[in-house]
């Protein structure tokens, strides 16, 4: 160890802008996430695998009235979206807190929104990779048809930006749940896989039983998924939904009263520090 | 500017039934190196995250840089820097790209190739920061302390887990960076750590100060009694004195050349310590496992 420091520096300087830090702060969080190849398969790239499977191995084994691709492709997009946003964001905020990161970063002068604004910019990434991977696989590999209108596309970004936000805020709040990086994978695992089962991303909703359709109804993936098919599947299929017509109003008003409630649970619940940190 | 970095009167902190801090007060002035020591328990912990602004106090009054640490904001805390105790998560980008990213935090920082050198890191630049090897680890962890060029560094347990060659290179870097200015506060096990540099020491046990001074005399080591100790046809003869001089010369006296096995013995710090620390009850396995884990939600 040698070499010395410069002056001090002079004392009235400005501090980083939240935008500049929270910039920096995104990219740091897409490279580190890249370097992670258990997240990148089983966070991102889990759905166009099971998409991959669904489509060469189910097509023509049920009479759904579509190619496997097309049926299971909505569905499957609203899984993913919820994926890189609750799960991504549940597990991983819950390992920096066991781990001190959160503590250090809140050592140092770093505006707490610049930290929202990376994981923001992290998610968004993501949220758009996926839907590039998912789409381009169903469209080029399969010959899934995609929306063909404005209309829908519209619906697609607009499920997409409310759901991955509704996700997002939900998963932030859930890790400070979990007491440690462990439990933390449980807490989020769990309770996706089972929404997956009665959201209608594996069994169609016209299967589900009430009771299992109204609890799932109450959190954000069933209503992404029903945006997606609206956008989706051709017009004819909305007689399949449980009322008979896509709902859009009712999409749009769960996602956003889950984007207030993940809100309001985010600042009542988050911290920088662990329990045993005082 | 002030020369009072930092200032604590009174301070207190209660878990529940348990004071954990129990009316502490300290002073340190601008580029000191001040060292907290004490058993597990003692409120080492609790005191520093006070002082870090990481904790809320229950009592007294305390100013670091010149702001209340409850509630300073942004600036005040680009004016300190924090090695933490424990390793702590780093993103998975090379070891430069940490530093580079840590440095955008602040208003002034340090170049990045600056710090790297001077923790000896240089050659590291380009590995990921979970393949360094402990030492090699915890000099990050410094460097990143350090980066956005703190007027106070906070180092706890700096050198645990250190081989005696990589503690002493260590023990370098601090002493540079108290030359350059930085006023440091050094929490540590090891007594001869503290020994080595601090200008000044302070042992807490049980929640209160209960020495403070330099290492060299502190609890009245310097004029504490010495032992003077040798051998005489073949059995070993020693004697506590205040004046271990004169006992040397009356014995040289009554010997031809060489006092066999001659030693002057004074108390180590870590006797001082154990002793300062006993008088309160207090032993290394007090307090159930640490402050920290009596910490409720």
């Amino acid at each position: 160890m040698s070499g010395t420091l410069g002056g001090a520096p002079a004392g009235d300087v400005r501090l980083p802008g939240t935008l500049r830090v929270g910039l920096s702060r995104g990219w740091l969080e897409i490279r580190s996430f890249t370097r992670e190849w258990e997240s990148v398969i089983f966070t991102f790239a889990l759905p166009a695998l099971i998409l991959m499977m669904f489509a060469s191995v189910l097509d023509g084994l049920f009479d759904v009235g579509m190619p496997a691709v097309d049926h299971y492709l909505p569905g499957l997009f609203a899984m993913g979206l919820m994926s890189v946003s609750f799960q991504t964001l549940g597990a991983g905020i819950a390992t920096e807190r066991d781990q001190g990161g959160l503590r250090r970063l809140r050592g140092t002068p770093m505006p707490p929104a610049a930290y929202f604004l990376g994981k923001t910019l992290l998610v968004f990434f993501l949220a758009l990779g996926q839907a590039v991977l998912l789409l381009g696989v169903s469209a080029v590999v399969f010959g899934a048809s995609l929306p063909d209108n404005a209309a829908d596309w519209s619906t697609v970004a607009w499920v997409l930006v409310l759901g991955t936000v509704a996700c997002s805020l939900l998963g932030i709040a859930v890790s400070s749940l979990a007491r440690t990086a462990q439990a933390a994978s449980t807490i989020v695992v769990v309770p996706f896989l089972a929404l997956q089962f009665t959201s209608g991303v594996f069994v169609p909703v016209a299967v589900l039983p009430d009771g299992v359709l109204a609890v799932a109804s109450l959190f954000p993936l069933l209503w992404m998924a029903q945006g997606m098919r609206a956008a989706f599947y051709p017009d004819a299929m909305a007689a399949f939904e449980p009322s008979g017509a896509w709902d859009l109003h009712l999409v749009a008003l769960a996602l956003g009263a889950w984007c207030a409630v993940g809100s309001a649970l985010v600042l009542l619940t988050f911290r920088w520090k662990t329990r045993k940190d005082g | 500017m002030s020369t009072t970095v930092i200032e604590a009167a009174g301070l207190l902190k209660k878990y529940g039934d348990h004071t954990a801090v129990a009316g502490v007060d300290l002073s340190v002035p601008r580029g000191e190196v001040f060292s907290v020591l004490g058993p597990n328990g003692a409120g080492k912990s609790t005191t520093v995250e006070i002082l870090e602004g990481f904790r809320r106090r229950d009592g007294g009054t305390v100013r670091v840089l010149g702001a209340d640490p409850q509630g300073a904001g942004r600036a005040w805390r680009a004016r300190i820097g924090i090695v933490w105790q424990q390793e702590t998560l780093l993103p998975k980008v090379p070891v430069r790209e940490v530093l580079r990213h840590f440095a955008g935090h602040y208003p002034a920082p340090h170049g990045v190739d600056t710090i790297l050198e001077l923790v000896g890191l240089t050659e590291q630049a380009r590995a990921l920061p979970e393949s360094l090897s402990g030492g090699r680890r915890r000099r990050l962890d410094v460097a990143l302390g350090i980066i956005g060029g703190p007027e106070l560094l906070f180092l706890d347990e700096p050198t645990t887990g250190f081989d005696p060659k990589a503690r002493r290179d260590f023990w370098g870097l601090i002493r540079n960076l108290a030359e350059q200015g930085t006023t440091i506060l050094l929490t540590t096990h090891y007594l001869e750590e503290a020994e080595a540099l601090a200008d000044r020491v302070c042992v807490l046990a049980r929640g209160r100060v209960r020495a403070l001074g330099a290492p060299d005399t502190l609890g009245g080591r310097a004029t504490a009694q010495a032992t003077v100790s040798w051998s005489q046809d073949g059995v070993r003869r020693e004697v506590r004195t205040g004046e271990p001089t004169r006992v040397v010369a009356d014995l040289a006296a009554g010997f031809t050349g060489e006092i066999p096995e001659l030693r002057v013995h004074r108390p180590t710090l870590e006797e001082v310590y154990l002793g300062l620390i006993e008088d309160t009850g207090g032993t290394e396995d007090a307090g159930s496992g640490g402050e920290r884990a009596e910490a409720p939600a």
